[in-house]
């Protein structure tokens, strides 16, 4: 059943997949604000495109509205600026009827947890292959500056001059919850983290959502300069690696231990625990990963960041093929005058 | 007894009872056995949009009703001929619909004091004399089944859900229908289900047995097959043929097919048909909402597949901003909209034309696009497939309305083969170095179709407005009013890409009626029954709503009277009063039931009196 399609999208490749990373920059302008984060997510995801070692007309940038949505005009690839809220759904479309390309979407806080909630939560349980970019920069920025789903309890915007009145979301939790099969976060300050953090994503298949802590230093200047300043990171945040016990702090002085199913911070230089008593990450462990999602707001203990977790399950354009491959199989290609013909027809002489 | 064997041109028989009764499935029996015997038929179900309403209420009745003809039949028939109720409340809804004289096939079962209560029926009808005017048959089928099954070791739960087959078996004598349809269909979706299987088939051939030896049967009645054009012919329902519509389409298009749709009644059938086509390569997804429905679509046909995605009235609503975003990006995707009895919720199940001016105009910013409708069942694949040879060859959504008369009522299509429907030609960009995004094809003013996977041609598109030819972002204030423009002239060329009306009727009649979707059946019938005892009635019928056809104002011009009618408060008639500036009366029907031909018939009269008293 080779189709039309078919036909245009698997010329051979013309020259050699060699790329560059300015291979990706387009000859236009960006227009974030300077100082914008989201350049910080821009340059890496560039970086690794070469990487991915396949042809760039077989990739594709879906975005929605916002800052994020930006994006697809800032890389030389196929790019679809879509609607508010819409690109997981769009990216879905894309991927189900073009399994052989490489699907990125860029999205935000507002774009993706509140007009796309529900996009989001389905995308993840249905595990489709896409690659899923939140800037959460905690305020809606491109409309000059309201509270978003992520905004914390309290903050101050252009619409709510008493302070936010609601709960935040916890992206990574939500995810989590609505099943995602790989799900990270980092920061925009921390470029070479996130290239690592691209790089496992695109390498997984099925839903990868990575949440990204990005500063708007026009609406929301300094949101995470509580926990990833230079003087105090070390010992807020904790990095996630596979299979590595979880310690932090400036002098590698501190680590995360479960008592019960509750983390706590334990000092290794007091002579009470050791390494040996440290929570192991394990990137499979969905248990784990509700315990370290859950860690996102308390303030007893340190942010993870890192990939919360990375399950190996059928991507849903893998499950599509195989059904139509199971099909064809035990009953051969379709017949269309057949399917016509139905199985109550009657012959008019 | 001797019987005797009554020959008739028409006849309308319809099955009713409670939802749980299985009088859909009779119904669709006894009109696909009627239909490949080769009379005409035409059929409408009727039923609540609860599943199971309580048992033996008068909300929970469900109808099927079929009218046989052995001339065309576009309509499932004014009044009904036999009325087969298998409780009071299904008595009591129907018989104000029925004629006189007419035949009621009762199960007693269905008429205890439980059922004459909820019926609110003081006393019982069957022996208070209300019925003196018909001919009633009384049967105690759930006795008779209960007898016929004795012994045989099937459990009293099935061998109760069997009446219905009994009901069955009556009007297959009654009408001399062969039963082999039914039994080989039997067979087929019973196979792993030996008891039901025998159950039901003994129970249809009680059914016809009971009507051979009793005396209440004394006619037999005999329609002379219709004249059909030469061919093979199944009876199909609108949701399947706009399903069996998107699959040719593709097939003809030679592209993959992809649907992205969202259960909604009466449009659900559409889905549940596509998502069984796997062997046919077609890839489906159910979304999380009628959004992400067309969102998937857009994704889909962004990335060269032939997209469609299948609505009613409320989703159509929330699918309009994305269907901006596809007149915006100048994507091919087809939209089908099973119209239901809005606003609202409205009513669920039954079907209104009241979407008109939502397709035609429910969109912010300037937003054109094509709008067809299908006019019958069988019309919609043919219309399926014309909203996807513009989608392709315009690049631009399309919108195509059916509603849920046709879209679940059936009639006999003649099966076409793939080979004699047209071909559609959807035009990849081939040739990198001419590549530029809105580089337009000068004829069809269609942009170029580049996809993800073509090399040298990578590029982004979106919602904001584009700057003509490279497809940049553009905010420039002469580039808008030309892009705006340059997507009205792309719709409004199509005018030359269809066909023009044909006037149906008399066209030197003194009166012009002008119809458009699933009224087609009742107008047109109303028009050669009035034409056929010397009126002078003309008659067009729109399929293409935008663009309208292009003689549609010189056929307007010629006549002093315009009649519209529409299953809503006269949405095309605006339209047409806008384009044209003449006066056109309207004949509205918001009930949630589709136009009677004696709705359309009593107007016309009325019109034609009053135009001879006026002269």
């Amino acid at each position: 059943m080779r189709t039309l399609l078919d036909e245009v999208i698997s010329k051979p490749h013309i020259g050699t997949i060699d790329y560059e990373p300015k291979d990706f920059k387009p000859d236009v302008d960006v227009r974030w604000c300077a100082g914008c984060g989201g350049y910080s997510i821009l340059s890496p995801v560039q970086r690794i495109m070469p990487e991915l070692g396949i042809p760039k007309e077989k990739i594709a940038f879906i975005s929605g509205i916002g800052c994020s949505g930006r994006f697809p005009y800032y890389m030389d690839v196929y790019g679809f600026h879509g609607i508010h809220g819409r690109a997981i759904a769009i990216a879905s479309g894309l991927k189900i009827g073009r399994p052989d390309l490489s699907v990125w979407v860029a999205t935000g806080d507002g774009d993706n947890m509140s007009i796309g909630g529900n996009h989001f939560i389905h995308g993840c349980r249905r595990n489709v292959n896409i690659n899923v970019i939140m800037f959460n920069n905690e305020v809606y920025s491109l409309t000059k500056g309201q509270y978003s789903p992520t905004s914390h309890k309290g903050q101050v915007t252009k619409s709510s001059p008493l302070g936010v009145l609601d709960e935040p979301f916890n992206p990574a939790a939500l995810a989590l919850g609505s099943g995602a099969t790989f799900v990270a976060r980092g920061i925009d300050k921390d470029r070479q983290h996130l290239q690592t953090l691209f790089e496992k994503a695109a390498a997984h298949n099925g839903f990868s959502f990575i949440e990204v802590y990005t500063n708007c230093n026009i609406f929301n200047d300094g949101a995470f300069d509580s926990f990833t300043k230079k003087d105090v990171r070390d010992d807020k945040i904790v990095m996630l690696e596979h299979g590595k016990p979880m310690i932090f702090g400036k002098q590698r002085d501190k680590g995360v231990k479960l008592d019960g199913f509750r983390p706590t911070v334990v000092s290794l230089t007091e002579g009470s625990y050791s390494v040996d008593d440290l929570l192991v990450h394990d990137e499979k462990d969905s248990t784990l990963a509700f315990i370290l999602g859950d860690m996102t707001y308390n303030p007893e203990v340190p942010r993870p960041m890192g990939v919360f977790q990375s399950l190996d399950r059928p991507s849903y354009d893998d499950s599509v093929q195989m059904q139509i491959d199971h099909e064809i199989e035990t009953k051969g290609a379709g017949d269309v005058n057949e399917l016509m013909r139905g199985k109550d027809s009657w012959v008019v002489e | 007894m001797k019987k005797e064997i009554v020959y008739l041109d028409e006849i309308t028989v319809r099955f009713a009872g409670d939802s749980g009764d299985g009088m859909q499935l009779a119904g669709k029996q006894f009109s696909n056995a009627s239909a490949s015997s080769g009379v005409d038929v035409n059929t409408f179900p009727d039923f609540p949009s609860e599943i199971r309403a309580p048992e033996g209420t008068l909300y929970g009745v469900s109808a099927f009703q079929i009218k046989l003809g052995s001339d065309e039949v576009t309509t499932h028939g004014d009044v009904i001929d036999v009325l087969i109720a298998m409780n009071a409340s299904s008595l009591k809804v129907n018989l104000p619909n029925l004629k006189d004289g007419g035949i009621i096939i009762t199960n007693t079962g269905g008429f205890d004091q439980r059922n004459l209560k909820l019926a609110k029926y003081a006393s019982n009808p069957l022996e208070d004399g209300t019925l003196k005017k018909y001919n009633v048959a009384t049967i105690d089928i759930d006795s008779i089944i209960k007898e016929e099954l004795k012994g045989s070791g099937i459990s009293p739960k099935i061998v109760k859900k069997t009446k219905n087959f009994f009901a069955l078996g009556i009007t297959y004598w009654l009408f001399n229908r062969p039963m082999e349809p039914t039994v080989k269909w039997l067979n087929r979706r019973f196979k792993n289900n030996a008891d039901v299987l025998e159950a039901n088939i003994r129970v249809l051939n009680a059914g016809w047995n009971y009507a051979l030896k009793n005396d209440t049967f004394k006619r037999q009645y005999t329609l002379q097959p219709a004249e059909f054009e030469k061919g093979t012919y199944r009876n199909i329902s609108g949701n399947h043929a706009v399903a069996l519509g998107l699959v040719v389409a593709a097939k003809r298009a030679n592209l993959p097919l992809f649907l992205g749709s969202y259960p909604i009644t009466p449009a659900t059938d559409i889905l549940q048909y596509i998502s069984a086509y796997k062997k046919y390569g077609i890839r489906h997804l159910q979304a999380e909402d009628e959004i992400a429905g067309i969102a998937s679509a857009i994704g889909a046909s962004y990335g060269g597949n032939l997209a469609a995605t299948t609505t009613s009235g409320p989703g159509l609503s929330l699918k309009i901003e994305a269907i901006g975003l596809a007149i915006m990006t100048e994507l091919p995707l087809v939209i089908v909209d099973v119209q239901r009895a809005g606003p609202s919720t409205g009513l669920p199940t039954k079907p209104e034309q009241s979407d008109l001016f939502q397709a035609m105009y429910g969109r912010h910013g300037e937003a054109p696009l094509p709008v067809l409708a299908a006019a019958s069942a069988a019309d919609c694949f043919f219309m399926t497939i014309e909203a996807a040879r513009i989608a392709l060859k315009y690049m631009t959504p399309v919108i195509l309305l059916t509603d849920g008369y046709i879209a679940q009522g059936t009639e006999p299509w003649r099966i076409p083969n793939l080979e004699e429907l047209p071909v559609l030609e959807p035009k990849f960009c081939e040739n990198p170095e001419k590549f530029a995004p809105y580089t337009r094809d000068p004829e069809t003013l269609a942009r170029m179709w580049a996809v993800p996977g073509m090399q040298g041609m990578e590029h982004r598109i979106g919602g904001l407005e584009k700057q003509n030819i490279t497809g940049a972002v553009s905010h420039d204030p002469d580039n808008h009013q030309r892009m705006v423009e340059i997507r009205q002239e792309k719709i409004d060329r199509i005018v030359d890409d269809i066909p023009e009306l044909e006037v149906m009727g008399d066209p030197d009649g003194d009166l012009l009626l002008i119809g458009w979707g699933s009224s087609y059946g009742a107008i047109k019938s109303a028009v050669d029954k009035k034409n056929s005892v010397g009126g002078k009635v003309a008659y067009v019928h729109l399929k293409h709503l935008n663009p309208l056809p292009k003689n549609l104002g010189s056929i307007i011009e010629q006549y002093d009277t315009i009649l519209v009618p529409e299953m809503n408060m006269g949405q095309l008639r605006t339209i047409l009063h806008s384009k044209f500036f003449k006066p056109m009366l309207g004949l509205n029907k918001v009930q949630g039931q589709p136009f009677k031909t004696s709705d359309v018939l009593t107007k016309i009269n009325e019109l034609l009196s009053e135009k001879e008293v006026m002269s």
